[in-house]
């Protein structure tokens, strides 16, 4: 009986001990710790879903040299804070925080963990240990463009915008300039959806869009309820961060695939080296490292649901912007009041880039606010 | 236009659904606080039904059934426990988007196909309004039938007298031998299994999709609707084209480049709703009749 | 069949009984249900309900977290100890962050600690106002405030949604919406503790509470307006004979809630953010109606009660963490709790008997 009462403490005294070392202990392993922290879950199908795909890839890549843990539904506010100090806490040794709004939080808990390298993804202020990465994802809004004006018949195309910030603007304007080298007559209309993700609104958003007029839909909201609205109407549209033709197998033209993978592997190859850092490229706009088409981390889909030669056209686009042949942003320059924004001969820098507040030739309306 | 109108008719039928329940249940003396989260139940039991079974039709009954659930969770407590109806309707609401939330995380990212649409013979045919009023899937018929339904039973049939003689005075109803508990709780269910059919009407027509929360409050909307047609049937459908105008108007607005923000645009169905409710109240007020006298107060009496 | 007999005063076992039932009972249908969807229930129980306690600056978290709960649910007390309805203090609580943010983006040099006073009474006033629209209809032309103060959440989330993406929105944050940050005086300090440094995030805003939860104890208890609140609430008939004004009684605690509301919306953001954003409340009025309920409408009640919630909702983020459920369980929790504890306070007034009669 003695022996048996024993057992159990003993049992119970190991499982107490797991429980409260097995954080601790973890520290001796080799494995480098590398935390994620999401907005929403990866069945958003875009933007969350595309960052769980480059986690993927870094377990892909790694194996059983990286141990990751991921925190999904994280709000952007005090939540967030205590989520990254949490994961720092637990000996994450890299932490990527993967939206905007995370960006205080972050610099905050990064303050506390001088030690820990921090990730921010779309943010704009760095530190020490908190490096920023961003893609460009207005190069494949150009090629949108540029499929939109030669697939569109009414000459209208309709824009799902989640809000009027630098980044969606930008991706409106490339958007406007790829329509225009192909199709002077057609124009876009903006509906802001106030939100990143709601299907029901972005549903709404794309039934009026059909109902005024518009055969051809892009978004930059994160859900697919726009492709299937234009998938049962007969319209077309653009994939969002992730390849989309599941859920519209002839609606969607193409998708602009966010590929964050290879930019993950690189950071936790750096770490792994000793040889992190935070670049040193001016503090003025977003990403030390802010990729697009030539380094993959924008990646466009298979061109599908149109003719060859818009296929080619498209084609023509992407090789491009690859070859750096096409500057989406070089002058003349016209903001759609009839303000020069650049005359010819000259291009908007980055730092421009992320100062866009207007629309140019070929959007109707105004930026809000 | 036709397009638009559709679409306004298609934003307002998970409201007007939601709303004739909770009329009924008002009706009897029941507050239910919970329909946000019985259209939710509804949104993810019809979702996870056509996944199931392949078959739109299914989503509408397991809408129905979640709702039903629902509410009785809310009847058990409110009827025969009888706990305060205000705070039973909020848990409802609270548990319900709990419950949904962790019941649809393996139905994030999926997609069903749609419920499909009715053309009635020769009838949808008719120029101008053919499409509009006869081309429209099951659910918009049945939301129709189920307005004139409720208006003629409260109107003419004994069983709708009785209903609302326990709504407007409990104790005399028990007094003359009517099971005022049992009537609630068929009251009750009713307007869970309309809630349910509404939130269902929401994946399987409006956007084939699962996500947290997705109902974003229509089920306040619905309550307020009630208010807005002083518990008459018809007006409901009134209340619920208007609200659903303003919200894809705004929408309309955007692409038409009108300069508004659209935030404001977005607070006008609300700020509409508290106008509504103010100018009726004033006039309720005079009139007190049309409010049911026992609505919200508990039934002690032993059964 | 079970009927209930009305007891002759209400039962003071049952009141000590009653949440602890409800609280076993909730852990109860908690297992079923975790059991029931595939996750292991003990592992469950222990990350939502333990784990938040096992480190000191967990512990700490837990504080900060039960702060505006506690906060906003002392004033949604008075509200419904006289049975005014007001649901709508998520709307209240923004408008109070935005009005106190508005005053203190306006010195943007400002050092003094004492310029928090100006920020706090802003916030305050901010909630107020906001609770004042369906005080004025519910007392002037007999609308529903449930419904009025609900649509006004709606109304004040797109509003400081508005003002942060345009006139509020500091021009150096690339369109991003974010405010400027607060200057040095309207930013609320966390504590630092000698030896230890910062215990997470714990700040000075913890000690509003500390004075709130005495005071609001002894406005209930000890004073003739709380006299009043009481007696309309639990016997309406009785405060009319008394001559008691419900509509002045319904204006003040409208006005009393929407204010703290408003404070806890300006601790919040001062403490824990430092600048406006579109999101400053995370459901907190909602919850805090729960915490409310759950503390049985006493102050002292809702203390441990607003500290129980923020438990839970530390725990479901661990649960995730370690397990991968998703967040919402917290309202399933939650949810349940509220049915039980309703059902405790009627049996409390009521006892129970079983007899084997026909229906």
């Amino acid at each position: 009986m003695i022996k048996f009462s024993m057992r159990i403490f003993s049992l119970i005294a190991i499982s107490i001990s797991v429980l409260f070392f097995g954080i601790s202990s973890a520290f001796a392993e080799n494995p480098t710790k590398v935390g994620f922290v999401y907005l929403t879950t990866p069945g958003d199908h875009g933007w969350t879903y595309a960052h769980e795909l480059g986690k993927k890839m870094v377990e892909k890549r790694f194996g059983k040299d990286v141990k990751v843990s991921v925190v999904e539904n994280v709000p952007e506010g005090p939540d967030a804070t205590r989520v990254i100090r949490e994961l720092a806490k637990q000996g994450n040794e890299i932490i990527f925080t993967t939206s905007f709004g995370y960006m205080e939080p972050t610099l905050k808990v990064a303050k506390e963990f001088p030690n820990v390298k921090f990730e921010h993804i779309t943010g704009y202020k760095r530190s020490k240990n908190v490096a920023t990465g961003n893609i460009r994802f207005y190069e494949g809004r150009y090629i949108q463009g540029v499929v939109a004006g030669l697939m569109t018949k009414t000459n209208k195309i309709g824009y799902i915008g989640a809000y009027p910030i630098a980044e969606v603007i930008m991706g409106i304007n490339a958007f406007a300039q790829g329509l225009k080298s192909v199709n002077k007559d057609a124009s876009i209309s903006v509906i802001w959806a106030n939100t990143w993700y709601d299907p029901v609104k972005e549903a709404d958003a794309a039934k009026v869009h059909i109902a005024e007029g518009a055969d051809v839909l892009a978004q930059h909201t994160d859900s697919p309820a726009m492709l299937q609205i234009a998938e049962k109407n007969g319209a077309m549209g653009f994939g969002q961060s992730t390849d989309m033709s599941a859920f519209a197998p002839k609606a969607q033209l193409f998708a602009s695939i966010n590929n964050w993978g290879p930019y993950y592997i690189k950071k936790i190859e750096e770490l792994r080296n000793g040889k992190w850092n935070t670049g040193d490229s001016p503090n003025h706009w977003p990403g030390n490292v802010w990729g697009g088409i030539k380094s993959d981390m924008l990646v466009i889909s298979k061109f599908q649901n149109m003719p060859a030669n818009v296929a080619q056209k498209a084609q023509e686009a992407l090789d491009g912007i690859k070859t750096g042949k096409i500057n989406i942003f070089a002058g003349p320059l016209i903001d759609n009041t009839g303000k020069e924004i650049i005359p010819a001969g000259k291009a908007l820098d980055d730092g421009a880039l992320w100062g866009m507040n207007y629309y140019l030739q070929g959007v109707n309306g105004k930026v809000p606010g | 236009m036709e397009a638009l109108i559709l679409t306004i008719i298609a934003t307002s039928i998970p409201l007007l659904l939601a709303a004739i329940g909770e009329l009924i249940a008002e009706k009897s003396g029941i507050l239910n606080l919970g329909v946000e989260g019985m259209m939710l139940s509804g949104a993810v039991g019809a979702l996870g039904a056509v996944l199931w079974l392949e078959n739109p039709y299914y989503g509408i009954i397991a809408g129905a059934l979640s709702g039903v659930l629902m509410a009785s969770i809310f009847s058990a407590f409110t009827i025969n426990f009888m706990t305060n109806q205000v705070a039973t309707g909020l848990g409802l609401t609270i548990f319900a988007t709990g419950l949904t939330g962790l019941a649809g995380a393996p139905l994030v990212g999926k997609t069903i196909p749609s419920l499909p649409k009715i053309e009635i013979f020769l009838l949808s045919d008719i120029p101008l309004f053919g499409n509009i009023l006869f081309k429209q899937d099951f659910v918009a018929y049945l939301s129709i039938a189920i307005i004139i339904f409720t208006s003629l039973f409260l109107k003419y049939s004994k069983s709708g007298i009785i209903l609302r003689a326990v709504g407007d005075d409990h104790q005399s109803a028990h007094s003359v031998g009517y099971p005022v508990k049992k009537i609630r709780w068929y009251a009750t269910c009713f307007g869970g299994m309309c809630a349910g059919i509404g939130g269902a009407y929401i994946p399987l027509v409006l956007t084939p999709h699962w996500s947290e929360g997705m109902t974003a409050g229509r089920g306040w909307i619905a309550l307020a609707l009630v208010v807005f047609a002083s518990w008459i049937p018809w007006r409901i459908i009134v209340g619920a084209l208007i609200f659903g105008g303003i919200t894809i108007a705004q929408l309309v607005g955007q692409a038409r480049g009108w300069a508004i923000p659209s935030q404001l645009l977005s607070m006008m169905p609300y700020i509409a709703t508290i106008i509504a409710l103010t100018m009726i109240s004033g006039r309720l007020s005079k009139n007190n009749s049309v409010v049911p006298s026992s609505l919200g107060k508990p039934f002690f009496g032993s059964q | 069949m079970i009927t209930f007999i009305p007891r002759d005063k209400v039962s003071k076992n049952w009141i000590i009984i009653a949440p602890i039932l409800s609280i076993f009972f909730t852990i109860f249908f908690g297992l079923l249900i975790f059991t029931f969807l595939g996750y292991n229930p003990l592992e469950t129980l222990y990350q939502i309900f333990v784990s938040p306690f096992s480190r000191i600056d967990r512990i700490s978290d837990i504080l900060v977290k039960a702060c505006p709960l506690i906060i906003i649910g002392t004033g949604l007390m008075l509200c419904f100890k006289s049975n005014v309805w007001n649901i709508g203090a998520e709307g209240q609580f923004i408008m109070g962050a935005l009005l106190a943010g508005f005053i203190a983006l306006s010195f943007p040099n400002i050092e003094t600690k004492f310029f928090l006073l100006i920020t706090i009474l802003a916030g305050f006033v901010g909630g107020a106002l906001w609770a004042f629209i369906p005080a004025i209809l519910k007392t002037k032309l007999n609308v529903n405030e449930i419904l009025v103060s609900l649509m006004l959440v709606y109304v004040a989330m797109l509003f400081i949604d508005f003002i942060v993406r345009g006139p509020l929105r500091d021009p150096m944050s690339f369109g991003f919406p974010l405010s400027k940050p607060y200057p040095e005086g309207a930013l609320i300090n966390k504590i630092p503790f000698p030896g230890i440094g910062f215990l997470g995030q714990l700040h000075y805003g913890i000690l509003f509470v500390f004075l709130l939860v005495p005071v609001s104890w002894i406005f209930v208890n000890k004073t003739l307006g709380g006299f009043k609140i009481n007696v309309l609430g639990s016997a309406p008939q009785a405060a009319k004979f008394a001559g008691f004004k419900r509509n002045s009684i319904t204006i003040t605690v409208l006005l009393l809630s929407g204010g703290l509301a408003g404070v806890a919306g300006v601790i919040e953001v001062s403490a824990n953010i430092g600048q406006l954003q579109p999101e400053v409340s995370f459901d907190y009025g909602f919850t805090a109606i729960i915490v409310a309920f759950l503390g049985r409408l006493s102050p002292v009640g809702i203390l441990f009660a607003g500290i129980i919630i923020a438990t839970v909702k530390l725990g479901a983020d661990n649960a995730q963490m370690t397990m991968g459920i998703p967040k919402v369980v917290t309202g399933l929790f939650e949810g349940i709790l509220l049915f039980f504890l309703l059902t405790g306070e009627t049996l409390q007034k009521y006892k129970i008997k079983w007899s084997e009669g026909k229906k």
